[in-house]
């Protein structure tokens, strides 16, 4: 029953988000200021991260082709094909429903906790638009970092796979170029889309409705992570079934 | 003026406001008062809208506020100024952010009108000088202050203060106290403290309500509730060592 309540409740604050709009040139700024805070204030990480797994794929995926007949090529295929489908897409997503997630869920439960929500209300501002549309609207250029971690996984698997010795450049690209789906990446940037929505509304949420004080800031954050990254790999799942089986 | 009749609140089973009706008047420091869980806060609630009584109207001079509809009512808040428990400033703000805000999201004021405001109301409640601070970095009495500075940079017809008091020291106390009160009578206010500090009823106390277990059992003025024989009101009053050791001086006077 809690859990029906939960799931109500989380329709009607999307419901609010896109209802009662702030003034729009406060909203404006809020939405680049968003922007900074979770997209761009990301892409060090997610570059870090996209470079060095990218390497560790190829060196895996090398290391376990004993078989002389097996082409080299392939390292660079396989590379590709767990970079694009699984690696950008879900992984980076489920890491920055640690980084972006906890960061919502704390920085609006602090506001909770501190009434800065109840101010916005008593004012007439409709806080749920205020705090939550400008994450939802700024968390739409979540795929631009997605593609960034793409890019700097397979440039790291480049790289960990010519200069370690395991192929030959033209052996890597000419794997990356074999049997290439361009729906792969439509799929990839469609699951991104989904799991944007979710990094900015679930987080979104735990914070809103939380109650208690600065303990409790803190479980909300570790309960968001841990929903997000339930809900990223169920919808992970539902849209794989749907759009390539 | 603000009229409450009859307001009803309810937690689950548990009655919080059993019926309270009386009158806040304009120009004047109205004060709800009562032990802690008496329905002070939850009344202060009700009446900016925060939360929705069961039961009862609030009349907002001549307009009842369950009639209003949305428009009428984000009218109606926009004359609200509130002075939170706890200061209530955006921490991502600074000070001139921070009182700016009602400015920005209500006016259509150039930034060089709302700025000639904000230094205005920040210099009425003697901050000069920290526009460019950050709530953290200033303490509690001057967050109270800047709170104070934003609830009325938009000129409300209508001020709440939750326990405006609450974490300061007495002198601090005292200038915040005067400062709602001097505010109050410049812009003919309604105003309405929430408090359990006999220092703030002595000072600013022109009009109390004194709340018990959600009933309203008394109302009057700063110098009736001296007088009054009701146990309940000598009971809160007279917990203080302060006011009994008064009451003995002037028994015996």
């Amino acid at each position: 029953m809690g859990y029906l309540e939960d799931l109500g409740s989380y329709f009607l604050m999307l419901k609010r988000s896109f209802s009662g709009f702030t003034k729009g040139t406060v909203l404006r700024e809020l939405i680049f200021k968003e922007i900074d805070d979770l997209v761009i204030g990301s892409v060090g990480i997610v570059g870090f991260i996209g470079f060095f797994v990218g390497g560790v794929i190829t060196l895996q995926t090398a290391l376990n082709l004993t078989n002389p007949i097996i082409p080299k090529s392939l390292i660079g295929y396989a590379t590709r094909q767990s970079i694009i489908l699984e690696f950008a897409p879900t992984f980076i997503s489920i890491i920055m429903a640690g980084k972006v997630g906890s960061f919502i869920t704390s920085s609006i439960g602090s506001m909770r906790v501190t009434e800065q929500i109840d101010a916005l209300e008593v004012m007439g501002i409709n806080s749920l638009n205020y705090l939550v549309f400008p994450k939802i609207v700024a968390l739409m250029f979540y795929p631009f970092l997605i593609a960034i971690a793409m890019f700097l996984a397979i440039f790291g698997g480049l790289l960990a796979g010519v200069y370690g010795g395991f192929v030959t450049m033209n052996e890597f690209v000419q794997g990356l170029q074999e049997d290439f789906i361009p729906f792969h990446l439509a799929y990839a940037f469609i699951k991104t889309f989904v799991f944007a929505f979710i990094l900015a509304t679930v987080p979104s949420w735990h914070g809103y409705y939380m109650k208690g004080g600065a303990l409790e800031v803190g479980k909300a954050s570790t309960k968001s992570f841990v929903w997000t990254s339930v809900l990223i790999i169920l919808a992970n799942y539902i849209i794989t079934q749907l759009l390539l089986s | 003026m603000i009229a409450v009749e009859n307001i009803q609140k309810r937690f689950g089973d548990e009655e919080v406001l059993k019926g309270i009706s009386t009158i806040f008047e304009k120009g004047k420091t109205n004060l709800i008062i009562g032990q802690s869980g008496s329905g002070k806060s939850v009344l202060l609630k009700c009446l900016i809208g925060l939360f929705k009584p069961e039961g009862g109207r609030i009349l907002y001079d001549q307009q009842y506020m369950q009639e209003m509809n949305d428009a009428q009512q984000r009218v109606l808040r926009e004359e609200i100024g509130m002075l939170f428990q706890g200061g209530a400033l955006f921490d991502s703000m600074t000070i001139e952010e921070n009182v700016m805000f009602p400015l920005r999201m209500f006016t259509t004021q150039k930034r060089e009108e709302m700025l000639e405001r904000v230094n205005e109301v920040l210099s009425r409640v003697k901050l000069d000088g920290v526009n460019d601070k950050f709530p953290a970095e200033i303490s509690g009495g001057m967050q109270k202050r800047v709170s104070i500075a934003r609830a009325i940079v938009n000129k409300p017809k209508y001020l709440f203060c939750d326990e405006p008091n609450s974490g300061l020291d007495p002198k601090t106390a005292t200038v915040i106290d005067n400062l709602i009160q001097e505010i109050t009578h410049e812009n003919q206010i309604t105003t309405i403290v929430v408090t359990h500090d006999m220092n703030s009823v002595m000072e600013i106390g022109e009009r109390i309500n004194f709340l018990k277990n959600g009933v309203l059992v008394w109302k009057g003025t700063q110098e009736d509730i001296f007088k009054t024989d009701n146990k309940d009101v000598t009971d809160f009053v007279y917990s203080s060592d302060l006011f009994k050791q008064i009451r003995e001086v002037q028994n015996k006077a």
